[in-house]
């Protein structure tokens, strides 16, 4: 099929149009009112890019290209559209793998025809410049180290993100600790840096270098992705999706440069400083560093100091008291955690809110920025749930109404409630800001069992003097609390 | 071409843009828009097929092939999880009365 020449044109300016729909509809999507267009103008870039990308000159495989595009748009497709709202987080970090994935595989495909190329030119020093020029796919310096950098940030993400995903998911519930992690770690790292810089060596000065050294660097790149990840306990997961997000935004960005894609430059540079800012904000609402993060392996116990004894005991109540407390109150603030996902309770809880909101009180849902597994996990299941978001508070804006709440309702949230945070100064959580709770006149917590919170430390607020502990799951504690509420009206 | 010092200037001010796109979202916002330039990256699709493309040698066109079914995982995936969540937001109607809206409003 000869295409006419004019083709390239029209190709390139669709990459722009593409380009310009990205930044427009990642603008959309963030303010809540335009979010939904926001989604929809970016994916109309991305499939006019994709259909335009079979109109390059010189595409072959088209067979394999379609059959590939179709089994992995299918899979993707039914999984997304299968998973609970409850499982999103995870499904970032498998699709997020996946980019990071392609665009270390696209390095390698070009590194290897890069090195093909040049194990044809007779290997003279100085080169001879017309056996250089034959050098099909010839990539200068600068798109050399890019690749090879591209390489090793997209095979982190990758690795770095199944685990991410195996953790969320449940399938890797303990964190992989030994002594002298960060070492075995560094040295993994700098022995994928040293084979991959004496490939990029030899390739800079013409000459081919041993396949070995091309291997060993992308294997040890993966492995780096894994043993990084495996020591981050599942608290801090949505801190290290969103870095593994920018990674991949960077890896695409470095092998569009290699393949002189604009379109993928821009989407994917812009990708990477928005998540390495979303990463920022993130680690800052813990009151943490990134490096923290990475690095500290948080709540492993053992620590140096000792903590503050927590005096009181644990007062529980019954849902039926807990209902009619609510039901008189004027102000009540309803506080969700990781607890309420994992018990799909939030379509039960906006059944009871709404029946506190018709008998005349004043309802509100105050969301920690890092409750659940990622920032704004908590309004997602809300919004499933069809709470409105004007009902929905963040930690900012709520915190100075807790004094004159009548009621503070926790359900599954632990950590980010924990007065400790702010009182104790040996605790790990000293610094990282909460939710003021504990000012509430009266808090009622919704918990399953008399466990600690990811960070592993005792919660002072469920032993304080206006704290009563309602025991169960969730969704079960808040069907009674519904049906509290209704047999009042009888 | 993209040479030098103008590919610097693209990489700079593109990063410059996703910066400011998201320094204005509120919280409410960051789990959807996580997603959503999870979905922008899958632009990777454009690359892996021009790999793919021009792949020659079989372990040229199996890595090609991997690249381009993990891409094309991304672009898919990316797109209805961001979608399936902004599908959610909506606002209380004002004067409507959420009351009243209750029952319509079954679970999806």
């Amino acid at each position: 099929m000869t295409l006419p020449s004019w083709m390239p044109t029209v190709v390139e300016a669709i990459y722009f149009i593409a380009a310009v729909l990205f930044i427009w509809g990642l603008k959309r999507m963030s303010s809540p009112r335009t979010a939904r267009q926001g989604i929809v103008w970016a994916g109309a870039g991305m499939a006019a890019a994709i259909i335009v990308t079979f109109f390059l000159p010189g595409m072959h495989n088209l067979g394999w290209m379609i059959a590939a595009i179709v089994v992995g748009v299918v899979i993707s497709w039914i999984v997304g559209r299968r998973v609970p709202m409850t499982a999103m987080p995870q499904m970032v970090a498998l699709f997020n793998g996946m980019g990071g994935g392609a665009a270390a595989a696209i390095g390698a495909v070009e590194l290897i025809k890069f090195n093909a190329a040049l194990k044809l030119v007779p290997d003279t020093s100085p080169i001879q410049p017309e056996a250089w020029a034959d050098v099909a796919g010839h990539l200068g310096t600068t798109e050399l180290v890019l690749a090879f950098v591209g390489v090793l940030i997209g095979a982190v993400s990758f690795t770095g993100s199944l685990i991410a995903f195996a953790k969320l998911q449940g399938w890797m519930d303990r964190r992989f600790v030994f002594p002298l992690q960060r070492w075995v770690n560094l040295v993994i790292f700098a022995a994928a840096v040293v084979c991959g810089a004496i490939a990029l060596a030899a390739g800079i000065e013409g000459h081919a270098f041993a396949w070995g050294w091309l291997i060993g660097f992308i294997v040890l790149s993966l492995v780096f992705g894994i043993a990084m990840t495996l020591p981050i306990g599942g608290a801090d997961m949505p801190v290290v999706i969103s870095m593994y997000n920018a990674f991949t935004g960077l890896a695409v960005a470095f092998e569009g440069f290699v393949l002189q894609n604009e379109a993928m430059i821009i989407a994917g540079m812009v990708v990477g400083a928005a998540g390495t800012l979303l990463t920022q904000l993130m680690a800052k609402a813990m009151n943490r560093s990134l490096g923290n993060v990475l690095f500290s392996n948080f709540g492993a116990g053992g620590g140096g100091a000792t903590q503050q004894e927590i005096a009181g005991a644990l007062k529980p109540i019954d849902a039926a008291d807990a209902a009619v407390m609510m039901a008189y109150a004027e102000r009540v603030a309803i506080v969700p955690g990781y607890g309420m996902a994992v018990a799909q309770a939030q379509h039960k809880i906006w059944e009871f809110a709404k029946l506190l909101i018709e008998r005349g009180v004043k309802v509100k849902f105050a969301i920690h920025p890092v409750a659940g597994r990622m920032p704004g996990h908590m309004n997602v299941l809300l919004a499933e749930a069809g709470v409105p978001y004007d009902l929905i508070e963040d930690m900012d804006d709520i915190n100075p109404e807790f004094p004159n709440t009548d009621v503070a309702l926790v359900i599954g949230a632990n950590d980010v409630v924990n007065p400790v945070a702010r009182t104790d100064k040996n605790s790990p959580i000293y610094g990282m800001p909460i939710l003021d709770v504990a000012k509430a006149k009266n808090v009622i917590v919704i918990k399953r069992g008399r466990g600690k919170g990811f960070a592993g430390i005792e919660n002072a607020l469920f032993y304080a003097d206006n704290t009563r502990m309602l025991y169960g799951d969730g969704q079960a504690a808040a069907s009674e609390l519904v049906a509290g509420l209704k047999t009042l009206d009888v | 071409m993209i040479t030098g010092f103008l590919a610097l200037y693209i990489f700079m001010l593109a990063a410059f843009t996703g910066y400011e796109i998201i320094s204005r979202v509120p919280v409410i916002l960051h789990t959807p828009l996580m997603s959503g330039s999870n979905f922008v990256h899958g632009i990777v699709l454009v690359g892996a097929m021009v790999a793919l493309g021009h792949a020659e040698t079989p372990i040229e066109i199996a890595i090609g092939v991997v690249a381009v079914l993990l891409a094309a995982g991304n672009v898919a995936g990316g797109y209805v999880v961001t979608e399936r969540m902004l599908e959610m937001f909506k606002t209380s109607k004002p004067g409507a009365g959420s009351a009243g809206a209750g029952p319509h409003r079954g679970p999806r």
